[in-house]
């Protein structure tokens, strides 16, 4: 079924991304925005602008019911929702599904079965993908026997977590117990699911995701993005292809994306993410992420492919309309994440107005952003301004284009990490290739 | 070229749900405009083409002088119901007079009913959406005088 109108149920950067492929496909947008945002510039660019409720996230872009009356009050007959908010919510996909909107993503089970993060193990296990060593820890005996196999460090995360969050080391055995109370707590208090799960904790590892698209009988992938550039497991920094990766990893963490996703009979487009132990040369599958992604612009500027387009394609039903075969990678491409947050104060969000902001422009330089001079950045939401991203030849060819796009980049009234994204690329360890989930930690520490 | 008695229906219930206020079509030397309001559909046929001019955004009509007036604000966005029920009477007319405690309304969120409560006294003066139509959060629902 073609798609008409759209309701786009997110805001910020993303909101307008996909405002920008609805124009180009001829689909008229309403944009869903909170009342913090009625003056931004999804809420003036859509088609129309619908004010879903209060600034609060819980009050309004949290609240599927409400996303799906505005979808229906205004006869859109898709919802797209993003990433965060209600993206991995199996309740939207499902109101969806029982009131015939078009939900852009995929089925209700599948995030239901990857968005367990114990159920997304055992399904990557049964398509033959490697996952960390660990299990499920029911109560504390069964735990502290798990650990015996795993070895200390180790990693307690839980169930319903996910994308870096509800996670905690645990360093020494006799720590375990206390650690497990406290993993537990929180786990119920922050995701409504006390259950948790231990993992070996990977000294040296590199994180790599392959982008894959699904529509349910089959699945290509876009190549991988290196996404080890994080601090406190939050990205800063990404890439494709991923650097310095021997063949034979590259080809076997593109096959067991693809053997996850088949499994699953995917539908849609999702991300498949891995940890690479650098001291023992193995990757394990992490979690899926059973949405579109910040970071998607990078396989974008390598692959051509406009990945919202093919979500859309995937929800209208017409299928994946190509094949392995038909996807060509060509040059490097490096994202960097602008954040209205201060190094100076532990990256703490700095909301407020931006007097001014000069993003960058030039061959190969991709800006998706939200924020033009005397835009707000209210305090209920994520801190991204935008992003950018470079694409080159090679490597060294979109590194210096991204230096030198980050360089032409201003942005005024709010503190941003730019100073510290333009330390990081040009940090001799990242500049010479790959580096691991340790890197932006020991650049701080050495004082960036 | 022509179209069917069908086609145009089709045509004008897609005008109908969309937000614009005019439609013109051309396919080959058929032009078809559709406008909302009081001007006639026309279906003509010309030789010359001529493209359509982009679509200025809606503007609304400007509003009356209400600065005398309360207004009631939807506190969720769904669809707003003057009655508890169809066939029922309103909660309010013009001219009711409400307590701050006083259900002026419902509104629907996927089959969930809350009650709009006026918050505030006086005399209800206008009612400005439709009955059984979306409200957005925030939208001014009803305007009150209040008494003094």
């Amino acid at each position: 079924m073609k798609i008409r109108r759209l309701l786009i149920a997110n805001r910020g950067e993303i909101a307008l991304r996909i405002l920008r492929t609805c124009r180009s496909l001829g689909i008229e947008t309403v944009a869903a925005v909170s009342e913090a945002d009625r003056d931004s510039l999804p809420a003036r660019l859509a088609d129309r602008a619908l004010c879903i409720g209060p600034a609060r996230p819980s009050e309004s872009y949290l609240r599927p019911a409400t996303i799906v009356q505005a979808a229906l009050g205004v006869g859109a007959d898709a919802i797209h929702p993003g990433y965060g908010f209600l993206s991995e919510n199996p309740a939207l996909a499902r109101f969806c599904e029982q009131e015939g909107v078009i939900f852009v993503g995929p089925t209700a089970a599948q995030i239901e079965a990857v968005g367990d993060k114990l159920n997304a193990r055992a399904a990557a296990e049964a398509a033959g993908v490697p996952v960390v060593p660990g299990g499920a820890a029911a109560d504390r005996t069964a735990a502290e026997a798990l650990a015996v196999g795993i070895v200390f460090p180790l990693l307690i995360k839980a169930v319903g977590g996910g994308g870096g969050r509800g996670m905690q080391r645990v360093d020494h055995a006799e720590d375990l117990p206390a650690a497990l109370d406290l993993a537990s707590a929180e786990a119920g208090a922050a995701f409504g699911d006390a259950r948790v799960y231990l993992e070996r904790f990977i000294a040296r590892g590199r994180h790599v995701e392959v982008q894959v698209l699904g529509d349910g009988a089959h699945t290509v992938h876009l190549g991988e993005r290196d996404c080890s550039a994080q601090r406190r497991y939050q990205k800063l920094i990404e890439e494709t292809p991923a650097p310095d990766l021997t063949d034979s990893l590259r080809e076997g963490i593109r096959a067991a994306a693809l053997r996850f996703a088949d499994r699953l009979g995917y539908r849609g487009a999702g991300t498949v993410e891995f940890i690479v132990d650098l001291d023992r040369g193995t990757f394990h599958f992490l979690e899926m992420n059973a949405r579109i992604q910040v970071e998607h612009p990078a396989t974008e500027a390598v692959t051509g492919i406009d990945l919202v387009a093919a979500q859309i394609r995937i929800a209208e039903g017409k299928g994946l309309g190509l094949a392995q075969e038909d996807i060509r990678f060509g040059g490097h491409a490096v994202e960097c994440r602008i954040n209205a947050e201060d190094p100076a104060q532990d990256f703490r969000p700095c909301p407020g107005t931006v007097s001014l902001a000069r993003w960058p422009e030039g061959d190969g330089i991709r800006v998706d952003t939200h924020i033009a001079s005397g835009s707000r950045v209210p305090p209920f939401y994520d801190s991204l301004l935008g992003k950018i991203i470079a694409h080159g030849a090679d490597r060294a060819a979109a590194l210096a284009r991204l230096a030198a796009a980050l360089a032409a980049t201003r942005i005024e009234g709010v503190a941003t990490n730019l100073a510290f994204q333009r330390a990081a690329i040009a940090a001799p360890d990242f500049a010479a290739g790959a580096v691991d989930t340790g890197f932006v930690g020991r650049l701080l520490a050495a004082g960036a | 070229m022509s179209l069917t008695a069908e086609e145009v229906s089709e045509i004008i219930r897609l005008l109908d749900a969309s937000s614009f206020d005019e439609l013109r079509l051309e396919i080959g030397t058929l032009k078809l405009t559709l406008r909302r309001g009081a001007a006639p559909e026309t279906v003509e046929t010309a030789p010359a083409p001529v493209p359509a001019a982009p679509q200025p955004k809606v503007a609304p009509p400007p509003p009356p002088d209400t600065s005398d007036l309360a207004a009631i604000p939807a506190p969720l966005l769904g669809i707003f119901y003057r009655a508890p029920k169809p066939g029922e009477p309103p909660f309010v007319e013009i001219g009711s007079r409400v307590e701050p405690d006083t259900v002026i309304a419902i509104i629907e969120v996927m089959k969930l009913m809350s009650p709009v409560r006026a918050g505030i006294a006086g005399e209800i003066v206008e009612i400005l959406p439709d009955n059984a139509t979306l409200v957005e959060y925030g939208q001014v629902l009803m305007r009150v005088r209040e008494p003094g």
